[in-house]
C-alpha cells in the first residue's frame, strides 16, 4: 500500500481497504504471474480510482450529482432550456399562477415575464458566481496557504491576523460593507468580493497541512536529493492537500451561492435586470400573496445547495475517510 | 485585535466612497461649503489621521455622531441593541434547549426514524437561506391573516401601538417570527453538534465502566454522557454568535424590526461611515467578549484544559 500511496502523494489521507479487493496487488510479481497464468484479469488501481469507487458507491452523493447536473445543465444552456426569454413581457398574463398549460410552470411576475425562464436564467447567474468564487478562492487560497505554511514569516502572520479578523465580525456584515462600497450591483465585482473573502478558509487548511508535512522525513529526503523549494512545495507536499481542498472547493460553491443570494436580497448584491436567484426571491417580497414568486426560486436555491452539500459529503468520504464530518 | 480589525475596516470603509457625493447633486450647494464640510469632518486628512480622530470620538463622545445627520450614534445604537438582544436572546435559548434535547435523543436512538427525521431537518436548515425562511414565514402568516382574518403573529415592526420596550403579549407576537427564523437556523447547528458530541462521549471507556458497574441507562446518559457532551457546545454557542448577529441583519430587514441589523443596513445604504463603523466596532467587541467568556467557561468545565 505504501508504494501506491507514495506514488500519488496521498499517503495517510486514504486508509487501506480492510479487505483485499479483487485485482489488488497483494504480494508482488509472483502473485501477478499466478493470477495472469490463471487467466484472471488484473487491474492495477491507483488511490484515485479507489476514491472514485467510494464516491460512486455513495448513494446520496450520486443523487446530488445527478440533481446538480440537471439543474446546472439547465442553467448553462438557459437559452435552450427556458421556454421564454427572461425579459419577455406579456401584459396579458400578469401574475399568472403556476400552471402546466401555456408553459408558465412557475407562473409570471408583475410584468407577465415567465418566471420559469427567469428562474433558469437566475440559476445561470448563481451557478457562475458559485463556480467562479470556488475556483478563484481555491487557487488563491492554495497559493497563499502553501507559501505561508512552507516559509512561515510575515506572510504566515498576515494570513493568521486576517483570519482572526474574519472571526471577529459576522461574515455577512463584512461582505455587505464590501459589496456596498465596491460591488455596484455587478455580477463580476460581487464574484471577486466573495472570492476575496472565501480564500482565507482554504488557505488555513492548506497552511495546516504544509506546517506538519514540511518537517517530514520524505521532504528532507527530497531536499537532500537536491529538489528546489518549488518542487518540494508543489510536487511533494501539495498533493497531500488535494483531498480537503477539493471538498472545500465544492462546499464553497454552495456557500457562495447562498451568500450571493443574501447580498442580492438585501440590495447590495447583483442588481436587476440580471436575474439571480436572490434577486428573484426579492421580487416576491413585496407581494406576499403571490407566493410562487418567493417560494419557487427559493426552493430551487435550496435544492442546489442540498445537492452541492451531498456531493461535498460524498467527496469527503471518498477522498478523506479519516476525517469525520462536523459541519461549521 | 480589536484595534487591528477596526483600523482595517475603517480604512476599507473610508477609502471606498465619499459620502458627500449626494450633496454635490444639489445645485445650490457651493464648492466652498463642500470643502468646509470636508475639513470639519476631517475628510481631507489621511486615513491613519482620520482613524485617530475616530478613536478619539469613540472614547470621548461615545462613538461620535453620524456623518450625514449629525445625530449622536450612541443613543440610537443602544436602543436598537435592546431590540436585537430580545430577538437573539430568545432565539438562542429556544435553539439551545431544543437543539440539545433533540441531539440527546438522536444520539441515544441512533439510526432510528427520529434520528433520520432530524438529520434531514438539519440538512434542510443548513441549505436554507435565512432570508428565504423568514419570507416563507411572513407569507404564511400574511396569508392566514388575509384569509381568515386571524392575527397570530405580526409580520413587521415591534409594536402595534405606541412604541415601548417592555415585554408584552403584543411584543411577543411581533418578534415571534424573527425569533423562529433564527431559532430554526441555529437549531439545525446545535442539534447536529450535540448529537456528534454525545456519540463521541458514549464510545469512551468511562461510559463502559459506568454501564459495567450497573448504573441504570438513563443515569449513564444524563449524568455521565450529557454533562461531558455539553462542553463542546459552549464553544459552538460562542462561535455561532457571529452567525446569529449576521442572521439578525437579514431577519430584521425582512420583518422591519428596529434592531442593530436593520440599523446597519440602513446606514450602509447611505454610506454613513461613522454609523457603519460604530456597528462593526460594537459587534466585534461583543463577539470577542463572548469568545473570551466561552474560553474561560471551557477551562472551568473541562479541568483538563489549563491556560498558563
Amino acid at each position: 500500500m505504501t508504494e501506491l500511496g507514495g506514488q500519488t502523494g496521498h499517503e495517510g489521507a486514504v486508509a487501506p481497504p480492510s479487505q483485499p479487493i479483487d485485482g489488488m496487488i497483494v504480494g508482488g510479481d509472483e502473485l501477478v504471474d499466478a493470477t495472469v497464468s490463471a487467466g484472471l484479469e488484473l487491474q492495477v488501481r491507483s488511490q484515485w480510482s479507489y476514491a472514485r469507487m467510494r464516491f460512486l458507491r455513495h448513494r446520496l452523493a450520486m443523487a446530488g450529482l445527478v440533481g446538480l447536473v440537471i439543474v446546472f445543465g439547465a442553467g448553462a444552456f438557459a437559452g435552450y432550456a427556458s421556454p421564454y426569454s427572461y425579459d419577455q413581457i406579456d401584459l396579458n398574463h400578469l401574475y399568472a399562477a403556476p400552471t402546466l398549460s401555456a408553459n408558465h410552470f412557475f407562473g409570471t411576475d408583475e410584468l407577465g415575464r415567465d418566471f420559469f425562464s427567469r428562474t433558469i436564467y437566475g440559476i445561470r447567474t448563481s451557478e457562475e458566481v458559485g463556480l467562479f468564487v470556488a475556483i478563484l478562492s481555491s487557487i488563491f487560497g492554495v497559493l497563499v496557504g502553501a507559501i505561508a505554511g512552507y516559509y512561515r514569516g510575515w506572510i504566515d502572520n498576515a494570513l493568521m491576523r486576517l483570519t482572526d479578523l474574519v472571526l471577529t465580525l459576522p461574515a455577512i456584515a463584512i461582505l455587505l460593507t464590501a459589496a456596498a462600497l465596491w460591488g455596484s450591483g455587478s455580477q463580476w465585482r460581487i464574484t471577486f468580493i466573495l472570492a476575496g473573502f472565501f480564500w482565507t478558509g482554504i488557505a488555513r487548511i492548506v497552511r495546516g497541512v504544509f506546517l506538519s508535512l514540511r518537517e517530514k522525513e520524505y521532504v528532507e529526503a527530497a531536499k537532500a536529493s537536491g529538489a528546489g523549494d518549488l518542487r518540494i512545495m508543489f510536487r511533494h507536499i501539495l498533493p497531500n492537500t488535494l483531498g480537503p481542498v477539493i471538498v472545500n472547493t465544492t462546499l464553497a460553491i454552495a456557500t457562495a451561492i447562498l451568500t450571493e443570494a443574501a447580498l442580492s436580497f438585501l440590495g447590495f448584491g447583483i442588481k436587476p435586470p440580471t436575474p439571480s436567484l436572490g434577486v428573484l426571491i426579492t421580487d416576491g417580497q413585496n407581494n406576499p400573496q403571490k407566493w410562487w414568486l418567493t417560494v419557487l426560486p427559493g426552493m430551487t436555491l435550496v435544492f442546489i445547495v442540498i445537492c452541492v452539500n451531498f456531493v461535498g459529503d460524498g467527496l469527503r468520504d471518498a477522498l478523506d475517510p479519516t476525517q469525520r464530518r462536523v459541519r461549521a | 485585535m480589536l484595534i487591528f480589525s477596526t483600523f482595517l475596516t475603517f480604512a476599507f470603509v473610508s477609502l471606498a466612497g465619499d459620502p458627500r457625493q449626494n450633496l454635490l447633486a444639489n445645485p445650490r450647494f457651493s464648492q466652498d461649503s463642500y470643502d468646509r464640510l470636508a475639513h470639519t469632518y476631517h475628510l481631507d486628512a489621511s486615513i491613519p489621521v482620520r482613524y485617530w480622530y475616530w478613536v478619539q470620538d469613540v472614547f470621548t463622545h461615545k462613538l461620535g455622531r453620524s456623518l450625514l445627520t449629525s445625530q449622536a450614534i450612541w443613543p440610537d445604537l443602544t436602543r436598537v441593541m435592546g431590540h436585537t438582544v430580545q430577538v437573539i436572546g430568545l432565539a438562542e435559548i429556544i435553539a439551545l434547549v431544543l437543539g440539545i434535547a433533540v441531539g440527546i435523543f438522536s444520539a441515544v436512538k441512533q439510526y432510528s426514524i427520529f434520528d433520520y427525521l432530524f438529520t434531514s431537518v438539519s440538512f434542510l436548515g443548513f441549505a436554507m437561506p435565512t432570508f428565504w425562511l423568514a419570507l416563507l414565514l411572513q407569507i404564511l402568516f400574511v396569508d392566514i391573516y388575509l384569509k381568515w382574518n386571524v392575527r397570530i403573529f405580526y409580520t413587521s415592526g415591534l409594536n402595534s401601538g405606541v412604541a415601548s420596550n417592555t415585554w408584552s403579549l403584543d411584543r411577543l407576537q411581533h418578534i415571534a417570527l424573527p425569533v423562529a427564523t433564527l431559532a430554526i437556523i441555529s437549531f439545525a447547528l446545535y442539534s447536529r453538534y450535540m448529537r456528534a458530541a454525545m456519540l463521541d462521549v458514549i464510545s469512551t471507556d468511562y461510559i463502559r465502566t459506568a454501564r459495567a458497574k450497573g448504573l441504570p441507562e438513563w443515569l449513564v446518559i444524563m449524568r455521565h454522557v450529557f454533562r461531558n457532551a455539553l462542553i463542546p457546545i459552549v464553544t459552538i454557542t460562542a462561535l455561532n454568535l457571529g452567525g446569529l448577529l449576521g442572521g439578525a441583519i437579514v431577519t430584521e430587514t425582512v420583518f422591519s424590526i428596529d434592531g442593530m441589523g436593520f440599523y446597519f443596513i440602513t446606514k450602509l445604504g447611505q454610506l454613513d461611515v461613522y454609523a457603519v463603523m460604530a456597528y462593526l466596532a460594537v459587534t466585534a467587541a461583543i463577539i470577542i467578549l463572548f469568545n473570551l467568556i466561552a474560553d474561560i467557561l471551557y477551562g472551568y468545565l473541562d479541568p483538563r484544559i489549563r491556560y498558563d
